[in-house]
């Protein structure tokens, strides 16, 4: 029994080496965020300073405009999701039952094409119709993060649950679309969880296509934390603070629903093959 | 997984109901209508597009002309092109290679059961939900050669500052470690997946025979994983070729031109020179690439005769 426990104990140890990068990478993010410049500059290095400065934050928010970036984040994300989760869910339902392998290539092959090269002539195309300006070139682009995500796990999860269900209400005469609304989309409840929350963050998380397509007033905050390093005076410490901005909201939802994420990166992945 | 495909449904009921007016297979078509539409636009548009413009001699603000093939005689004449290439292999070996190997060890952990293991895990989680230019900024002040943690703990331990991004000779091994430390997790989460189906019976009875811990991983759980590993590691390569937001975020390609990946030649190209036809070019060579090596890496996967494990 005792070389159980030293088992136990063992692989925790183990398990808290292989963690440790991830932890340590955290610890000194809020600890450069919440130093002042002169113990930015120390050295040896400071971990936890005689003195916090929140200032830092509120510099993020005062000076640099986050609010209104953090606004745009939460539109396009928000949006694009949205959008994803109407036409991804219907799609991966049909997809699973008609069996159609080759629409998942499709999905495969917009996962292997750099977003690059989606970015010059859909921005040729926002720049003809004149919506540069405006937070829809964005919105229209996220499209090509989020649906491959909600399809893919969709069509994973649809293949999956039972067909009886939804024999026995077409037998009894609803339409394909009475059994879809009906039978086949309350069960999914848990998988759209599962492409709601990945959409989002991968979404969120998008810097490529807000680098070229926006402008001063469209930032997504990707971007906005990018342009404080290469515009301000780089400080450290509003620097740190604004990257803690930027990645608190994922990092909150990952470790929330951190079950939902491992089974649907797990099932997603492997069927990625 | 249900055995019966929807025809056969139909055929079923066709039986049972015999001559009477008959329902046929439900109709899945128009559930991936809006989807195909939708991909049409923002995915097989832009590519005919970018085939078009890649045969023209295009700078955005100047007037365009057809190139015939002259874009792709002038990338393979361009030195620059060929560096970034060698750039981008070099990048992507290593970051498939370390990220396989320490996700693989922490699957191998993760799998067994230990106090925490789901907060631990969760937590290992992390660094590929975090948004990758906020983790790059941190990562670039922490490679900062005076006031870097990093050095400062190298220094703890005896070995000299380094210069990490800011020079030349060690900038990809250092971009390749912010890649592998954000990356590593998915690896971990597909092989934990491919370790929650191997099955115990055979662990057990090569207990019995006395195979040490070694031989049951290299005979056993090994090649049940396999295919798991392969599927990890065409994921990887992928991402890595495409690798962007780190490298731009933290160099920009530099020092001088010293991590410039094909993907960040490709920005520069087109966002910075807006020579959109060379771009354009750049562009499907670049993706042609990285079909060409997920297709090799697809066929050793087919090779592999563990594939049937999966019952797919």
């Amino acid at each position: 029994m005792s070389s159980r426990l030293l088992n136990q104990i063992g692989l925790f140890f183990a398990a808290l080496v292989i963690v440790s990068p991830a932890i340590l990478f955290f610890l000194w993010m809020i600890s450069l965020s919440l130093k002042f410049e002169i113990d930015n500059g120390a050295y040896p290095p400071i971990l936890v300073p005689e003195h916090l400065a929140w200032s830092n934050y509120a510099k993020v928010f005062e000076e640099n405009n986050f609010l209104l970036y953090f606004w745009n984040s939460v539109l396009v994300t928000g949006t694009a999701t949205l959008l994803a989760l109407l036409i991804g869910v219907p799609a991966g339902y049909g997809i699973a039952r008609l069996k159609a392998e080759r629409s998942a290539v499709v999905i495969m092959i917009a996962r292997m094409t750099p977003g690059l090269s989606y970015l010059i002539p859909l921005f040729l195309l926002f720049q003809w119709i004149g919506i540069l300006g405006t937070l829809w070139p964005q919105i229209i682009i996220h499209l090509v993060v989020t649906v491959p995500i909600v399809v893919w796990v969709m069509i994973g999860y649809f293949e999956t649950t039972p067909m009886e269900l939804e024999e026995a209400a077409n037998i009894d005469g609803a339409s394909s679309w009475q059994v879809f609304r009906l039978v086949a989309l309350p069960i999914a409840k848990p998988g759209i969880v599962v492409a709601f929350i990945l959409s989002i963050i991968f979404s969120w998380n998008n810097f490529v296509f807000g680098v070229v397509l926006a402008s001063r007033e469209t930032r997504t905050l990707p971007v906005a934390v990018y342009n404080m390093l290469s515009y301000e005076q780089v400080s450290w410490g509003p620097l740190a603070a604004a990257a803690l901005v930027v990645t608190l909201p994922v990092l909150v939802l990952t470790l929330f629903a951190q079950r939902q994420i491992v089974a649907g990166l797990t099932a997603g992945a492997v069927k990625g093959g | 997984m249900s055995a019966t495909t929807p025809e056969q449904a139909g055929v079923t009921i066709e039986a049972v109901e015999g001559s009477q007016p008959v329902r046929l297979a439900p109709n899945y078509w128009p559930f991936v209508v809006p989807a195909l539409v939708v991909v049409g636009a923002v995915i097989v548009f832009p590519w005919a597009f970018t085939l078009w413009m890649s045969v023209n001699r295009w700078t955005l603000g100047q007037s365009r002309s057809f190139a015939g093939m002259e874009n792709y005689l002038r990338l393979a004449s361009d030195p620059r092109f060929w560096e970034s290439l060698w750039h981008t292999l070099t990048y992507t070996f290593l970051s498939v290679v370390a990220p396989m190997f320490f996700g693989t060890v922490a699957a191998l952990i993760f799998d067994a059961k230990f106090p925490l293991r789901g907060l631990l895990r969760g937590v290992f989680v992390m660094p590929m939900m975090a948004t990758p230019v906020a983790v790059a900024l941190v990562w670039t002040m922490m490679f900062h050669p005076q006031l870097g943690v990093l050095n400062y703990l190298l220094s703890l331990i005896g070995i000299p500052a380094q210069e990490w991004i800011f020079n030349a000779n060690t900038v990809i091994p250092s971009l390749v470690a912010v890649e592998t430390w954000q990356w590593t997790p998915l690896v971990m989460l597909i092989v934990l997946g491919g370790l929650a189906s191997v099955p115990r019976e055979p662990f057990e009875s090569a207990e019995i025979d006395g195979a040490n811990a070694w031989q049951q991983f290299r005979y056993l759980t090994l090649p049940m994983i396999a295919p798991f590993l392969m599927i990890a590691m065409i994921i990887r390569t992928i991402d890595a070729l495409k690798s962007f937001d780190i490298i731009y975020a933290m160099t920009q390609g530099g020092p001088g031109t010293a991590s410039e990946t094909i993907n960040i030649y490709l920005y520069n190209t087109a966002f910075s020179y807006y020579d959109i036809g060379y771009g354009s070019a750049m562009a499907v060579v670049f993706f042609i690439v990285i079909v060409a090596l997920s297709f090799i890496l697809l066929m050793l996967r087919q090779r592999s005769q563990w594939i049937d494990q999966e019952g797919k």
